[in-house]
């Protein structure tokens, strides 16, 4: 793979984003060949143990690449590294590079909330605060980032909720609780949260694992409206859900990347017998 | 059925024995735990028998008669046991649980095994000891036993189990919330003080309130500091009366009108605590978020 020139990165990334109104275009992404994420020669330790061997992928922006492997092939290590949530486990240790946008975001000096307000993170069960309204827990992100402004904030309550479906299902009950909806309602609360705070990019760890077909379907559909105005990458168990709702498939064993391309060639035409094998549902 | 089946069914007699033994078993157990009960309901039987008689209007309102007069009441004691629990919480209740922050959130495990040891040494040292360290720290060196002395001597029983309470609770917090609110970008300390110790607010309140409970009826450790004083406290500076110094005064002394108003005050004390308690209970009850 031909590497692009490095862009410059300190100016951009040392300054925290301001998060005020008027301060952001909703389109963050600057060039549309600009790889979301382009990640070179990266390895992932948890503590003597190697997690990630090697691996260089560029993400295409504003497309849902869903990562598939078999359990403990690294693909949420892989995932979680890419909004530095790795770091929460103590021990752990990288080499290689990770560039959002051209953004080193793992540059010294970087603060990792600064790369979890741009990459936003929806996890395998749903968690919102129980302590907290289905408002409180849509703006909960902004408000503790300091956001003040009542009609921005409002602004964005509407759109969080209406960009994850959940809009007409709760606009009457915006103060019950965050728990008091179901599984489903649950996780796109979850996912209206991470999009309230506008990142770039939308990660998502096994979110429908949990859920029933149909909240499944919802969620599926959903990512299909996310992919025009953010990038997702999606980690899965669940090939089918691969297949249905990708544009690109990253199939990983034994902590290495074995292949990267269209989920139509994964399926259908993988490069590598490896590959195959899995996606035939051979092994794994 | 097969042949080894059979031979595992016990003969009627033995079948017998054992349904006896059963409950023979089941009956002893339970006797035990009427054992356990007992006293509760012997200490609350003779405080209401002996107490209650001396309990009036009066008793709540008035400082108590010098020696020899009948009558008067603890309206002192009662009001200096509540100042010093005051004076106990302002300084247990936010070491208590910052440090069970610490333990829960921050601290290494090597650290957080001392912290603990120490703290689970802490709750072991006899309750006088408290009152002899604080004579040491702040009696001797201000010349006057005073009501700062006997909060801090309460406040610092406080703190260690303040603190292993609130760590208890706030692990029980489940992970995904902190990791939720990283996610977001929130700053750490925000995620904690806005979202973890909010979750788990109900069982941090829980802890404070048992601790209060169990502080409020230490005597030893007022001995040597709040000292117990006859009149109202104008001066934080200068002793103060409390319930349990007043109980224990007044039961060792000749006259049969003390020893009503000590078991009076003994009730009273009594009922504070069984009233913190029974408050605790009401509290854990609806714990959803927590738990």
């Amino acid at each position: 793979m031909v590497q692009t020139a490095p862009l410059p990165v300190s100016s951009s990334a040392s300054t925290v984003r301001p998060s005020a109104p008027a301060s952001k275009p909703p389109p963050a992404v600057p060039v549309d060949d600009l790889p979301a994420f382009d990640i070179q020669g990266f390895s992932l330790w948890y503590g003597s143990r190697q997690a990630l061997y090697d691996v260089s992928i560029r993400i295409p922006a504003r497309q849902v690449t869903a990562i598939i492997g078999p359990s403990g092939c690294g693909k949420s290590t892989c995932l979680r590294a890419l909004n530095r949530m790795h770091e929460l486990t103590p021990g752990t240790r990288i080499v290689g590079s990770l560039r959002l946008f051209g953004d080193d975001l793992y540059a010294s000096g970087i603060d990792p909330a600064y790369v979890r307000r741009r990459v936003g993170m929806v996890f395998q069960k749903s968690n919102p605060f129980p302590t907290m309204s289905i408002e409180e827990n849509v703006l909960v992100g902004l408000r503790l980032n300091g956001v003040r402004d009542r009609a921005f904030l409002q602004e964005r309550l509407e759109e969080s909720l209406r960009m994850s479906a959940l809009w007409d299902e709760v606009k009457d009950v915006l103060n019950r609780p965050g728990t008091s909806l179901s599984g489903g309602q649950q996780q796109r609360l979850c996912i209206a949260r991470a999009l309230a705070v506008q990142p770039e990019v939308l990660l998502m760890d096994e979110p429908c694992s949990a859920l029933d077909p149909i909240a499944t379907a919802k969620i599926e559909e959903l990512i299909q409206l996310l992919r025009e105005r953010f990038t997702v990458v999606i980690v899965t168990h669940n090939m089918q859900q691969a297949a249905r709702c990708s544009d690109r498939t990253a199939f990983f064993y034994m902590g290495k990347l074995i292949e990267y391309a269209a989920t139509r060639e994964i399926f259908t035409n993988p490069a590598n017998p490896q590959t195959e094998a899995y996606v035939s549902g051979r092994f794994g | 059925m097969n042949a080894a089946a059979i031979n595992c069914l016990p003969s009627p007699g033995l079948a017998l024995r054992r349904r006896w033994a059963s409950r023979g078993m089941t009956m002893l157990m339970g006797a035990c735990a009427v054992v356990v009960m007992a006293p509760l309901f012997l200490v609350i039987y003779f405080l209401l028998r002996e107490g209650a008689s001396a309990l009036d209007w009066n008793f709540f309102t008035q400082l108590p008669k010098p020696t020899g007069e009948v009558g008067g009441g603890m309206a002192n004691a009662i009001v200096g046991t509540l100042e010093l629990l005051g004076m106990a919480a302002l300084i247990g209740v936010p070491i208590g649980v910052m440090g069970g922050v610490y333990l829960s959130e921050y601290g290494s495990d090597r650290v957080n095994n001392w912290i603990r040891f120490a703290a689970d040494v802490l709750n072991g040292v006899p309750s006088i000891v408290w009152g002899m360290v604080v004579y040491a720290l702040l009696v001797i060196p201000f010349k006057t036993f005073s009501a700062y002395a006997g909060g801090v001597a309460l406040g610092l029983m406080m703190v260690p189990l303040v603190m292993r309470t609130t760590e208890e609770v706030l692990i029980l917090v489940p992970q995904s919330y902190r990791e939720a609110g990283l996610a977001l970008g929130i700053a750490r300390w925000k995620i904690i003080t806005v979202i973890v110790v909010k979750t788990a607010l109900k069982g941090i309140v829980t802890g404070v309130l048992v601790a209060l409970a169990r502080v409020a009826g230490e005597t030893a450790p007022l001995l040597f500091t709040a000292l117990g004083n006859s009149f109202w406290n104008r001066n934080l500076g200068q002793p103060i009366a409390a319930l349990p110094l007043q109980i224990f005064s007044y039961s060792i002394s000749p006259y049969d009108d003390w020893h009503r108003q000590a078991w009076a005050g003994a009730l009273v004390l009594m009922l504070l605590i069984l009233g913190l308690n029974i408050f605790v209970r009401v509290l854990s009850r609806g714990k959803s978020a927590a738990s």
